[in-house]
């Protein structure tokens, strides 16, 4: 066990886990996070999606040491239900979601890529978006409410 | 009425995680309602009751909460807020709010005054499986829920009769108030009416149920009460579930089908910190661990020796090794005893095999449950099964429990699609919590989940249609075989699914070998008689289409692995087959494959939606495959199917438009149509976001999605071994066709156009290169063999 530090959506955490532990077992367990999913636990599906230093990175394969200190964004960290992130307005303007269980991976994943390439070619979105899973299917809601995001970061 | 305590009085401002635990806190509801007399309690807003659950009466009856009581559906207090209860749960296809919605409309309140509590054994009633597109034509026909709300505002309208002395038909009711129409001023509100009391009535088969034409609410797209909640990361999956003193457990599954154990060694993990338990219960094993990383590392690390195993088939002779099984269970549909003289007198005779493979419900979540087994009997479980009523009678039977001593919490999780793997994971916690006396959350490994789930059955199916010289069909001649092994558990069978089995318990046999005996009545639930045939079993005709000369032969196998459902299990199979082969006979008789399938077709309301979907998608009537094609470069078609889900529980119709590039044999889907007609629409945007997924779904399937395995074990394990369309690939335009029949009863949707996929693009395959794809998935391998062999 070793003392690790993370800043999750704006506040600070100590905590005394095992450094190899996966990031996402810390966020879901011992920060009782909903937002990050186990998935896969192999990096192949999205759903345990978090913004590391604004990046989206799949915490079922990130042990914590490597992100002691740094500053972490999930799902639950973009906005509230009563006062959503634009991405999350437009997915629920759009109703995009059916059990909602990948939404992690597609909104966080579309979110970091857009924020850094907000001229990004509809292409382009798909290619970010290449590695994310949703076996619901929205994807046509999906991919709706992302270009609505895409579009107000464009302005 | 028992006041709330400080801080409870605004449910709305509590957070999901008060609520769930006031959840977690309430007393039997079963209890209550089978209680004494008198006993009049406060409904919180999370359907709680504030006092902590007592032991479960010992004498407890198993019918649960009795359906045909109102009280067991509704309950209204002061506050006239109204909490409902429904034995049909939210699985992510947005019945929680298409059920808000008929319970708003019958009993005439705004939404948000409505609290609606799923499939909790102690608390709802019990209505066996959400599955099978059943839950509208259960809950939002005559039965059910729908009479439930029907019955409670013809009850409310008769006890503001009684106070406002006024005749029933002299009041209006609006937002939950009852006025007088010739003295609005004289009013009685719900909450001063029935708030806090029983209404001790049974449903009234006669109650009015509201027609459509006079609907506010249903019929409109009210968003999903839920996607705020999801897309903030907010809502609570069974996956998030945390209880006080809650353990993490790991499962340790067989490395081989059929191997048994033959020990484990558990000084293997005697240092892997954390562990608390290693629990073996006949082949079942698991170890449980303070942390789930722990118990990851435990489950890893464990030491077990397991006999070899069954050995399995080689995947390359599937198909034939299931024609080859004896003893089989067999059925017939329909059988005009004249199919044989048919078709030796027909025209031609247009035949061709159809293969199908396993394939998976692959939940993008594995599959999780929480356990809290107390004194080793007393049992509370946070499943995503869709049973929870059955799910309950079979845990105590894993347990060794009285099912009195057990309540199933329905917690929705990832998208199931059918039986993946919440019932089994349930068992699977349900041990290791009883071995550990403490609570237990379990979620599957990604291998797991997917190496011993109850897959898709694979179908091998022969088809021969005798055609006379005009090239019209006149005989049908359709035989399959089909492996199953386990199923549903329902009410006794936990070894339908793999720890069940695992614990002792023997899925369900194969029933009896036959030759197939005639069948009394015309029964098509699983589409394996195709659309074109009359359907005349005793002299009545049930089908959706004019032939005459109709035999449908199914044969059930053993399987060696588990199956079950998966989204339209078996009627996407038959309807792949049958939708192909009618192209093929249409090809034949070069007819436009829109104008065949009309010429054979007698059901107005399938032909209309197939022709509503032929316009919408701008069909071009004429013959396939198309004239003047190359056998190079990129070329594009267009194919159609069409189905009665069921054969009475939803009309579809699909067309698909592809590009072939036939020098890589590359499959691009460009646009799809899918129009449906299941009556009366509940809510047009929750419709088409099923319709459209389902039909993307089929797509991935139809392309993609193959169980594979080894000489010992299944290897398609992850998403690199079972492939799915990705949210980023090539996505056609997606069009619905909603088709909103008001003056019938409502049918399901959830399963109507994933039905149609692989057919509508094999034909669109066909009718742009003149190859025919007779085997799921559309690999390029074998597009590639079939363009070549053209």
């Amino acid at each position: 066990m070793s003392a690790i530090t993370l800043t999750v959506n704006g506040r600070s955490h100590s905590l005394d886990v095992d450094p190899s532990t996966p990031l996402l077992y810390v966020l879901s367990d011992d920060l009782e996070l909903r937002g990050p999913k186990f998935g896969c636990g192999l990096a192949q599906c999205g759903a345990c999606t978090v913004i590391v230093e604004g990046r989206a990175i799949r915490s079922c394969v990130t042990p914590v040491e490597t992100v002691d200190g740094a500053d972490i964004t999930t799902l639950e960290g973009l906005g509230t239900a009563e006062n959503p992130h634009p991405i999350q307005r437009a997915f629920i303007d759009e109703q995009a979601a059916q059990c909602g269980f990948c939404l992690s991976g597609v909104l966080l994943t579309a979110k970091a890529f857009l924020d850094e390439n907000p001229k990004a070619t509809d292409e382009q979105i798909r290619q970010a978006l290449s590695t994310v899973l949703c076996r619901c299917f929205v994807h046509v809601r999906m991919l709706r409410a992302i270009g609505r995001y895409a579009r107000e970061l464009a302005g | 009425m028992r006041k709330q305590p400080d801080g409870a009085m605004d449910p709305t401002s509590w957070t999901p995680d008060a609520s769930a635990a006031l959840d977690r806190l309430v007393v039997s509801r079963r209890d209550f309602l089978m209680g004494a007399g008198g006993l009049i309690v406060g409904f919180s807003a999370s359907g709680g009751i504030l006092s902590p659950r007592p032991a479960p009466a010992q004498n407890a009856q198993t019918s649960g909460v009795p359906g045909d009581q109102l009280d067991s559906w509704i309950a209204i207090g002061e506050d006239g807020r109204v909490t409902a209860y429904t034995g049909k749960c939210e699985l992510g296809q947005g019945l929680r709010t298409a059920q808000m919605q008929l319970i708003a409309e019958e009993l005439v309140v705004p939404l948000d005054r409505i609290t609606l509590i799923q499939c909790d054994t102690e608390r709802t009633p019990d209505q066996g499986t959400t599955s099978g597109s059943q839950s509208h034509p259960t809950n939002f026909n005559e039965g059910n829920l729908a009479q439930a709300a029907a019955t409670a505002r013809e009850a409310l309208l008769r006890m503001a009769a009684a106070r406002l002395q006024a005749p029933v038909e002299a009041l209006d009711v609006e937002d939950g108030v009852v006025r007088s129409r010739t003295d609005p001023g004289r009013r009685a509100d719900y909450g001063e009416l029935v708030g806090g009391k029983t209404f001790r009535l049974s449903l009234d088969s006669r109650a009015r149920r509201l027609p459509p034409s006079e609907w506010r609410v249903l019929g409109t797209p009210v968003p999903r009460a839920e996607i705020p909640d999801l897309v903030t990361g907010r809502f609570e999956h069974v996956h998030n579930v945390r209880v006080p003193g809650m353990l993490h457990g790991r499962v340790v599954r067989p490395p081989a089908v059929g191997a048994k154990l033959v020990g484990v060694n558990e000084e293997s993990v005697k240092d892997v910190a954390g562990l608390v338990k290693v629990v073996v219960k006949n082949d079942f094993v698991g170890v449980v661990a303070e942390k789930p990383w722990q118990a990851i590392q435990a489950a890893e690390k464990l030491s077990c020796e397991w006999s070899p195993g069954a050995g399995l088939v080689r995947q390359s002779d599937l198909y034939e090794h299931l024609r080859r099984q004896k003893p089989t269970s067999d059925r017939l549909v329909v059988d005009s005893k004249d199919v044989d003289e048919t078709l030796a007198r027909a025209a031609s005779v247009v035949s061709a095999t159809y293969r199908h493979p396993y394939q998976m419900h692959g939940s993008v979540g594995s599959s999780c449950a929480v356990a809290d087994v107390r004194d080793g009997r007393v049992v509370t479980l946070w499943s995503a099964s869709q049973a929870v009523h059955h799910l309950k009678q079979t845990t105590a039977m894993v347990l060794g429990v009285s099912p009195d001593d057990v309540r199933v919490i329905f917690k929705m999780g990832s998208g199931c699609y059918g039986l993946n793997g919440a019932d089994t994971v349930s068992y699977d916690a349900a041990l290791l919590s009883q071995a550990v006396g403490r609570p237990v959350r379990v979620q599957l490994s990604r291998q797991d989940e997917m190496a011993w789930e109850n897959y898709g059955y694979a179908y091998v199916i022969d088809q021969r249609l005798g055609l006379d010289s005009e090239g019209r069909i006149l005989a049908w001649d359709y035989e399959a075989w089909f492996p199953t092994l386990g199923s549903r558990p329902r009410t006794g069978t936990p070894g339908n699914v793999v720890t069940g089995f695992l614990a002792g318990f023997e899925p369900a046999a194969v029933t009896e070998p036959s030759p197939a005996t005639d069948p009394s009545t015309y029964e098509n639930g699983s589409n394996a008689a195709p659309s074109y045939v009359a359907g005349c079993v005793s002299g009545r005709c049930g089908g959706t289409g004019t032939i005459k000369s109709e035999r449908v032969l199914t044969h059930t196998a053993r399987s060696m692995f588990f199956t079950g459902p998966l989204r339209s299990p078996s009627r996407l199979q038959n309807t792949f087959a049958h939708e192909s082969i009618l192209d093929e006979a249409a090809a034949q008789a070069r007819v436009d494959p829109v104008a065949y399938r009309l010429d054979h077709l007698s059901d107005p309301r399938l032909i209309e939606v197939l022709k509503a979907v032929a316009r919408k998608a701008d069909w071009d009537p004429r013959p396939s495959p198309r004239r003047g094609l190359s056998k190079r470069g990129v070329a594009s078609g267009r194919g159609i199917a069409c189905v009665l889900y069921e054969g009475d529980n939803g009309y579809c119709a699909l067309a698909a438009h592809v590009e072939v590039d036939q020098d890589t044999a590359a499959v691009a889907v460009k646009r799809l149509v899918a129009g449906v007609d299941c009556g009366p629409i509940s809510n047009p945007d929750g419709l088409q976001n099923q319709v459209e997924g389902g039909t993307l779904q089929g797509v991935s399937r139809a392309l993609l999605e193959e169980v594979t395995w080894d000489e010992k074990k299944v290897t398609s394990v992850d998403w690199g071994t079972y492939r799915s369309l990705p949210l980023g690939f090539d996505l056609p335009a997606v069009e619905t066709v909603l088709i909103d029949r008001r003056d019938v009863e409502a049918m399901g949707a959830g399963e109507t156009t994933i039905t149609l996929a692989a057919a509508a693009i094999g034909n669109a395959i066909f009718d742009a290169t003149g190859a025919r794809i007779r085997e799921v998935p559309f690999a390029r391998e074998r597009v590639k063999a079939a363009l070549s062999g053209r």
